[in-house]
């Protein structure tokens, strides 16, 4: 017996990790930043000796509250620090300083759009914790169970780390995506971390249960997703996986599951996962946090503006597409670009620039992998080079041309079109005598488009075209072959 | 509630303690005790008594954001039992069956 897709329900929560850009670490002021020789940034606190104590990091409970709030959250009055008991040698104190029954911040949500639709995603709760150290394992192909001993660093132990919990709301790998893409976004522009996956400085994991109709479903913990491809793609092989299994009438097993990025598979961790027995109880060594609520709406008021208002104002007052609008929202860098060029352009329009920076300039940079932040140009330079593509001064194609020469040498548009010799000719004069040229030398076609033919009138503007070395002003050419042929 | 003898060996298992049998009974007895003593606290009336988890009124207490040198490696790495390629170096961390 097997069931039609669409009875299948698919119920997707997410746990998102955040290291926080904090120039110390949580509990003591060794330095936070990302590699560098093992065991350079610890001290006697995040060593976890005897008889330390903790003093956490005022920045890092600022920024907390900032998400906290971002994502619509109730911010606690009164929260505080548990420990979380268990044994593990990346965590040298045998507990991990977090937040349990009082997080910062508790019952928000997440407001992002679907193929556009408007979807809200729950936040249960948004707390704040310290980040382990890093083990590497020795021997046995460097598996944890096959390996001879293991190797630990404790340069990241220590480092503030927020933890993000959403409702199982999310009902598909696509709406996953979006939602980590959205978030990735709102903690860019907020400013409070690198938010780079492949760092672990973001990292996701997800529950994933599909249900069908009379078969409830087994909830499966995904790990080990490090990228927004590999969120969408691991859980949209989880959820072929369990259909499947549903349809086949195989019995699901509550598991954690590794993504294999190679083999494109979720792999079974440990089958028999004994019942974790944290033993929370209150940090007696940290007191209560309770925000003022003059601070807290300091915090407020010191928010920016988030990429999703700025989506949908820029798609009301500069009237930009939904792709033109996501592309230049998706980052701070982006945005900021797109805005300081709409400030420098004199001729080109918002839309114009928009599509420029949201394809042309996007593209060339997520070919290359950079950032809007490694940018070589400015966006003075960029705004005008849309100037002299609007003002008909070069056309699209030499324009793509130069920007491609001036992300490699930051160069400006107008020297580079110089160098190059690439003005588009507009001037009348000049271009007559080539279309009189043209016309002379394909009369037979000539002859065809004064019968009233157009058909081949193409032939005669790339005629132009190539003889100008493309730098004619094709609106102009057609108009004086138009002129010349009476054609109309 | 007494502790039972299962209670004894979880916990002992949680914290890893390798207890002997002499052990584990005096604790039972011990731990049961301790926990019947804590009974006596929940016959108090807490009606609108808000828990407390610390018995200091305090809160806020943190620092600024600022760097403090770490120790020198050679330092951090003096009291470790067993050291390699500057980090600390530590038996398998999962035996073949838990
Ligand atoms: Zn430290």
């Amino acid at each position: 017996m097997t069931a039609p897709s669409a009875q299948f329900v698919t119920t997707i929560g997410l746990e998102i990790h955040v290291e926080l850009k904090t120039r110390t670490k949580m509990f003591c002021g060794c330095p936070v930043a990302f590699g560098g020789e093992p065991n350079t940034r610890v001290c006697p606190v995040c060593l976890g000796h005897p008889g330390t104590l903790p003093v956490p990091n005022e920045k890092a409970i600022e920024l907390t509250n900032k998400i906290a709030m971002a994502l619509d959250c109730e911010i606690a009055p009164h929260s505080i620090f548990h420990r979380k008991n268990y044994f593990y040698p990346d965590m040298p104190k045998n507990y991990q300083i977090s937040q349990y029954d009082i997080p910062i911040g508790s019952r928000g949500s997440l407001d992002m759009e679907v193929g556009g639709e408007s979807r809200w995603i729950g936040i249960t709760r948004v707390h704040l914790e310290e980040d382990t150290g890093k083990s590497v394992h020795v021997g046995g192909g460097g598996r944890i169970r096959e390996a001879e001993y293991s190797l630990e660093d404790f340069n990241r132990a220590g480092t503030p780390l927020v933890e993000i919990v959403t409702e199982p709301d999310i009902t598909s790998a696509e709406e996953a995506r979006v939602f980590a893409q959205e978030l990735r976004s709102i903690l860019e522009f907020l400013d409070v971390s690198d938010v780079r996956m492949e760092e672990g400085s973001l990292r996701i994991d997800a529950n994933i249960s599909v249900e069908a109709p009379g078969r409830s479903g087994t909830k499966v913990e995904v790990k080990n997703m490090n990228s927004m491809r590999s969120v969408f793609r691991a859980l949209e092989f989880e959820e072929e996986r369990q259909r499947n299994a549903l349809m086949n009438e195989e019995e699901l097993v509550q598991m954690t599951r590794h993504w294999d990025e190679k083999s494109g598979v979720t792999i079974p961790g440990r089958v028999k996962e004994y019942a974790f027995d944290y033993r929370y109880f209150p940090e007696p060594d940290l007191t209560p946090i309770e925000p003022s609520i003059e601070w807290l709406r300091q915090l407020q008021e010191e928010l920016p503006e988030l990429p999703i208002a700025k989506r949908r104002r820029w798609m009301e007052e500069l009237g930009l597409g939904p792709y033109d609008a996501q592309v230049l929202t998706s980052s701070p860098g982006v945005s900021v670009f797109f805005e300081e060029t709409l400030e420098a352009v004199k001729d080109a329009n918002p839309k114009q620039v928009a599509n420029w920076v949201a394809n042309n300039l996007a593209g060339a940079l997520s070919d290359t992998g950079e950032r809007f932040s490694d940018l070589k140009i400015t966006p003075s330079q960029f705004a005008e080079l849309m100037d002299m593509v609007a003002s008909g001064e070069i056309n699209a194609s030499q324009g793509k041309e130069i920007l491609s020469a001036m992300l490699l040498t930051g160069t400006s548009p107008g020297s580079i079109a110089e160098e190059r010799d690439m003005r588009q000719v507009s001037d009348r004069g000049e271009l007559e005598a080539v279309v009189d040229e043209v016309i002379s030398n394909n009369a037979e076609v000539a002859d065809r488009i004064r019968a009233g033919d157009m058909k081949p009138f193409g032939v005669l503007v790339g005629a132009v075209m190539r003889a100008t070395q493309g730098k004619a002003n094709a609106a102009v050419v057609t108009e004086i072959l138009k002129e010349k042929l009476g054609a109309s | 509630m007494p502790i039972t003898r299962k209670d004894v060996d979880h916990v002992a298992r949680l914290a890893r303690l390798a207890l002997s049998e002499e052990e584990k009974a005096a604790l039972e007895e011990q731990l049961s005790k301790i926990l019947a003593h804590a009974e006596r606290v929940t016959s108090l009336d807490t009606e609108g008594v808000p828990p407390t988890s610390h018995a200091i009124q305090l809160a806020n207490v943190a620092r600024s954001d600022d760097v403090v040198d770490p120790l020198s490696r050679d330092d951090a790495l003096a009291n470790a039992p067993a050291a390699e390629e500057h980090q600390f170096r530590v038996p398998r961390i999962l035996e073949e069956e838990e």
